[in-house]
């Protein structure tokens, strides 16, 4: 195995950036996506849903329906409930202050008895063309009866709103906290000041670029159910699915996941389309092929954040951080999606120490229900939330104590002697060194300059303004004893099979998903790397239950750390295994048998053997110690990770507003990241490009807005303003990487830190550009109307103000 | 969509007489806003009618007049030499539509037609006091458009061209709906020999405006500043979710002044 510390970037290896093998087949039209699939026989299904965001079904008429040309069958949540399937399960549980486990309410495949929001499926209707089913889906008698809704938090926790669910009194799902009250109330006794700060974070639609799509097949000869569907982790949609839902054993139930065309966490959830597919399949003995459209996604699709907070810090006379007090109100949307309750909580409020020293950590998280699309993770899931609050409560504490944003930042920054570092909220970071991305940065971006710069565009009537964020996330996840004692109802190993074949070419099955990331490249480059074999002959393999031993997926940033640590173990028990082969060809002692650049060498001789040639006597093992070792080379293992990965680093943003309209032009961005080892800087550098992307998406134009009656108001893309390239700037990327310590790898992980870093930067940036107008927060997006009724409101202030 | 019958007829006449003989008849320009619609299964026309076919593509110079052709697409427009000689606000505002893609397809009989509250097109027609050119009259601009999504033209009355008379010089100046790239305010100003003329698209509430104070302010002096006092009354505004009715007001006078200074 080569040395992973070794400098020496080997082609196709560890450090190199070769171009994306997957790529051929995405730029030249020939992936092959869920949609293009079609299975012989296929009926298409269309999903009826309502148009009103809370009401009583009292009837639904499917008669005359039923009668329109081509139509093959029509279901409705009462057929759904006779036939006994449950309800999609939610993979997470938590339990409020007082013990009490969360209100769980069921979540029927397809609506039963009320309708919660506006998207809702009403009934499937299957038919011989997707057009035919809308015909039929148009004369389908339903007879809804409006109940007052609740789109907002605060009107949906207001006394005698209308319940979402009679189960959740208040419409509260959990009151949840975390941390040492006692410590934190005697913290701010003795505070010098008190910085405070209510920010909302908006909520966002992830938008993937392939809508969401499934076809259901059932093969009456062997029983068997297969799902095609566009999953980020079709192991646990056969798990969620098969095990709670339709009651399907895993052998008699196959999940693929073809290429999926960017999933953001908005594919990681168990939809409810997937098992109606699935059940309706088997019904009528033919497959069911549904395509959601762009529309329908906007109100299917899980949508992201949510969160309203109200923070407060307090702060000692020399800057320090002496205590964080935190309370949050998180929309879980109408139905709890998967993994929705773990991201105000455990993948959220356990960052609330940030990089900082923070001794005394507090925070509250109600999660509420409302007649909203289901809230769930989108990329930085929970992480993003808090960095953004952490983040600009730092700008404004400065501000408070007429410090300089880096002096106090860098007053309570972890220090990297410190590490091992224990936060009061659960985790224990491994690794960090938040100066040295923080220096690196500041120098790239010339911090130092910026003052000349804001001279200089005030020359020309523009408000220009800097801001950073220093922030740390945690992913990788996750240890399963961890993550199973705060709530997760699976375990969050991975797994991969290394599958060596005779000539020495290599497949690996890993249980994770690409889905724009590029995992056929870098998990080549990393296999390539370690058992010295041509990048080109490895080939990665994922997305398909029948195919991988097991695994779960990919989301927070785990693949890497997670997934490919299970490679680098299952190469460990190949190289092992070649060991003891080579040691037997060449009479020498297993002990004595180093292996390093793809050869097998008797140690302090020149006599080796080539990784092929043990490859292919393990599979013709005409001369092979029989005895001790068994022919074949193909391991499996399974990768449970020690602790979170914690990246972090410093990103830095420039922009410059014109008072006349109030737009926002991004100046620079700069993001210096630590994300542990890398494997392709090039694919790295991508990864940080689109999360900044999503960051400034989030930042300045993505809101997903409903009006008071639950209708969303954004709900194309003619309103909801999705990031292009010309809202964003070149980016420059740079990594400053301590390695993680518990992996093999050192890996950290880079899926979500551009998401996570990047929000705080931009709207510090706004706020300070604004600096003499007197604003110490702008909620996301900062808007163009937004900045220029600040800028409209008030003169800029004097400076000696 | 809803399934409708197709007809790519060859003559004018013919595609009159196709959206005459059937009231559900609707005829196809670029398909930029009519495809999506009826994907969307908004409108269920019995028939289709596609004007491809009726040699309506063309730029010319005709006297004092600069005339497209209903078939014409915003990229030929754009890109027109013609264009950018006679009146190159009109090529500025034909290149910054929508996206590459719209351009290529969407056509100013297209966007004439539909009226949309926030196309660019209209402040054009409006300002410059053009001409519709229909398969049965000529329509002057100020008796056109009115009012959101609505025109003079007859269900089967199809444009065929429009006249510009060319003015002395003009500008249009967009603030971009952030998210659909439309106009959230587009502002075309021109110096025409009838005098000052301002013409106000997206902002309105009734769809495109002229605006009267404005255009008495650059008749006392062609300049921004003249514009510096001039305010647009909110009532007239439309609001949404982008812009309430005071920002747009504002943004009015913000782009009246750019366009102003960028008239040539
Ligand atoms: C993403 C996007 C962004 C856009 N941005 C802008 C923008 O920034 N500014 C802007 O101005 N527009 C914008 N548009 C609209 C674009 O300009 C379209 O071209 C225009 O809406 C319609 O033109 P069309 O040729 O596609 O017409 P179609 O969609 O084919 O037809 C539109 C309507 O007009 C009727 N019609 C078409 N031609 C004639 C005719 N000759 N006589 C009578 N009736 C006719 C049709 O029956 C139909 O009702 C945008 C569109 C999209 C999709």
């Amino acid at each position: 195995m080569n040395d992973l510390s070794n400098p020496v970037i080997i082609k196709g290896g560890i450090g190199d950036s070769p171009k994306r093998t997957e790529d051929h087949r995405f730029l030249s039209g020939k992936g092959r996506y869920t949609d293009d699939i079609n299975r012989p026989g296929q009926a298409y299904a269309y999903f009826k849903r309502s148009d009103v965001a809370h009401g009583v079904i009292k009837s639904i008429d499917t008669a005359a329906a039923a009668a329109m040309p081509g139509v093959v069958a029509i279901y409705t949540g009462e057929d759904i409930a006779k036939a006994g399937i449950g309800g999609v399960p939610c993979g997470w549980q938590l339990h409020s202050k007082d013990g009490s486990p969360m209100v769980e309410p069921p979540h029927p495949i397809l609506a039963q008895g009320k309708v919660r929001y506006v998207g809702d499926a009403i009934a499937m209707v299957i038919a011989e063309t997707t057009e035919q089913a809308k015909d039929a889906a148009e004369a389908l008698v339903i007879d809804i009866e409006s109940l007052p809704a609740v789109s907002e938090m605060r009107a949906a926790t207001a006394p005698g709103a209308a319940l979402v669910h009679d189960a959740a009194a208040g419409n509260i799902c959990f009151d949840w906290h975390i941390g040492d009250k006692a410590a934190v109330d005697a913290a701010f006794a003795t505070a010098f000041k008190v910085a405070r700060i209510d920010v909302v974070n908006n909520r966002l639609i992830p938008n993937p670029m392939e809508p969401r799509a499934a076809i259901g097949d059932f093969d009456q000869s062997s029983g068997e159910h297969t799902l095609y569907t566009t999953s980020q982790n079709p192991h646990v949609i056969r798990l969620l699915m098969g095990a709670f839902v339709l009651q399907i054993p895993e052998h008699k139930l196959r999940v693929v996941a073809p290429d999926v065309g960017g999933g953001f966490g908005a594919k990681i959830f168990h939809y409810i389309e997937e098992a109606a597919v699935t059940w309706a399949a088997a019904q009528i003995n033919r497959p069911v092929k549904w395509t959601c459209g762009r529309g329908e996604a906007f109100i299917t699709d899980a949508h992201g954040r949510d969160h309203i907070t109200h923070a407060e810090l307090a702060l000692a006379e020399d800057g320090k951080f002496l205590g964080l007090r935190v309370n949050t109100m998180a929309n879980m949307g109408a139905y709890l999606s998967t993994f929705a309750p773990s991201v105000p909580t455990y993948l959220s409020a356990t960052l609330l120490a940030g990089v900082y020293t923070t001794p005394a950590i507090y925070g509250e998280v109600k999660a509420v229900f409302t007649n909203t699309v289901p809230v769930d993770a989108y990329r930085g899931a929970g992480r993003p939330e808090t960095t953004f609050l952490l983040e600009r409560l730092v700008d404004v504490a400065a501000k408070e104590m007429g410090m300089d944003r880096v002096a106090i930042r860098r007053r309570n920054f972890i220090p990297i002697d410190a590490y091992p570092y224990q936060t009061p909220v659960a985790l224990m970071y491994d690794s960090g060194n938040h100066e040295a991305t923080l220096a690196r940065c500041m120098e790239i971006a010339d911090w130092n300059g910026f003052e000349a710069r804001r001279a200089a565009a005030a020359k020309r009537g523009k408000l220009r303004g800097i801001g950073m964020s220093t922030y740390l996330e945690a992913c990788g996840i996750a240890p399963s004893a961890v993550a199973g004692a705060l709530g997760a109802r699976a375990g969050l190993y991975e797994v991969a099979n290394v599958r060596v074949h005779p000539t020495g070419s290599v497949t690996v099955f890993t249980g994770t998903h690409s889905h724009g990331q590029g995992h056929e490249t870098t998990f080549a480059q990393l296999v390539a790397d370690q058992l010295g074999v041509p990048f080109e002959s490895v080939e990665v393999v994922h997305g398909d239950t029948a195919k991988i031993p097991f695994g779960m997926g990919t989301y927070g940033s785990r693949s890497l750390a997670v997934g490919g640590s299970a490679m680098v173990k299952a190469m460990d028990k190949i190289i092992a295994k070649g060991k003891k082969i080579a040691a037997h060809l060449m009479e020498a002692a297993v002990d004595d048998i180093e292996f390093k650049d793809g050869k097998f060498t008797v140690a302090g001789t020149d006599k080796s053997k080539s990784f092929a040639e043990i490859a292919i006597t393990a599979y013709v093992p005409h001369n092979y110690p029989i005895e001790e070792v068994e022919p074949g080379l193909d391991e499996t293992a399974f990768y449970d990770p020690k602790n979170f990965t914690f990246p972090g680093g410093c990103h830095i943003c420039e922009v410059e507003i014109d008072p006349d309209t109030g737009v926002v032009q991004l100046i620079g961005f700069t993001a210096v990241d630590d994300i542990g080892r890398v494997i392709n800087p090039m694919i790295v550098h991508g990864q940080v490009h689109g999360g900044v992307t999503q960051g400034i998406g989030q930042a300045l134009l993505e809101h997903a807005i409903y009006d008071e009656t639950g209708q969303l108001l954004s709900g194309s893309l003619m309103d909801y303003t999705m990031p292009r390239a010309d809202n964003v700037v070149n980016i420059h990327v740079g990594t400053e990487s301590t390695l993680c310590t518990h992996n093999p790898l050192g890996a950290k992980g880079v899926g979500e830190v551009g998401a996570i870093g990047s929000p705080p930067a931009v709207i510090n940036a706004v706020v300070d550009a604004l600096r003499d107008y007197g604003v110490s927060h702008i909620d996301m997006p900062a808007t163009p109307q937004k900045i220029w009724s600040i800028i409209n409101a008030g003169a800029p202030r004097m400076a000696a103000e | 969509m809803y399934d409708f019958e197709y007809h790519k007829p060859g003559a004018i006449d013919d595609a009159v007489k196709a959206l005459g003989a059937d009231a559900e008849a609707k005829a196809l320009a670029g398909g930029m806003t009519f495809i999506p619609v009826l994907k969307q299964r908004l409108a269920k026309p019995s028939a289709v009618v596609d004007l491809a076919g009726l040699g309506l593509t063309g730029i010319r110079r005709e006297g004092n007049a600069l005339v497209i052709k209903a078939m014409t697409t915003h990229r030929e427009v754009a890109m027109s030499s013609e264009v950018a000689s006679a009146i190159p606000a009109l090529a500025t505002l034909a290149g910054n539509i929508g996206d590459r893609q719209v351009r290529y397809r969407g056509t100013i009989g297209g966007s004439l037609a539909n009226n949309d509250p926030s196309a660019c097109y209209p402040s054009a027609v409006l300002a410059l006091g053009a001409t519709i050119v229909t398969s049965r009259r000529r329509i002057a601009a100020a008796d056109y458009f009115q009012g959101m999504f609505t025109t003079a033209l007859e269900p089967d009355e199809l444009i065929t061209e429009v006249s510009f008379p060319i003015p002395e010089k003009a500008a249009y100046a967009k603030f971009p709906n952030p998210a659909s790239r439309y106009a959230m305010v587009g502002v075309f100003v021109a110096k025409t020999a009838e005098g000052a003329r301002v013409a106000v698209t997206g902002a309105g509430n009734d769809g495109v405006f002229r605006h009267a104070a404005m255009e008495a302010a650059l008749d006392q002096s062609f300049t921004a500043d003249a514009l510096k006092d001039v305010t647009t009354p909110e009532s007239l505004m439309n609001g949404d979710i982008h812009a309430g009715t005071a920002y747009r007001a504002h943004l009015v006078g913000v782009m009246a002044r750019r366009a102003v200074m960028a008239c040539k």
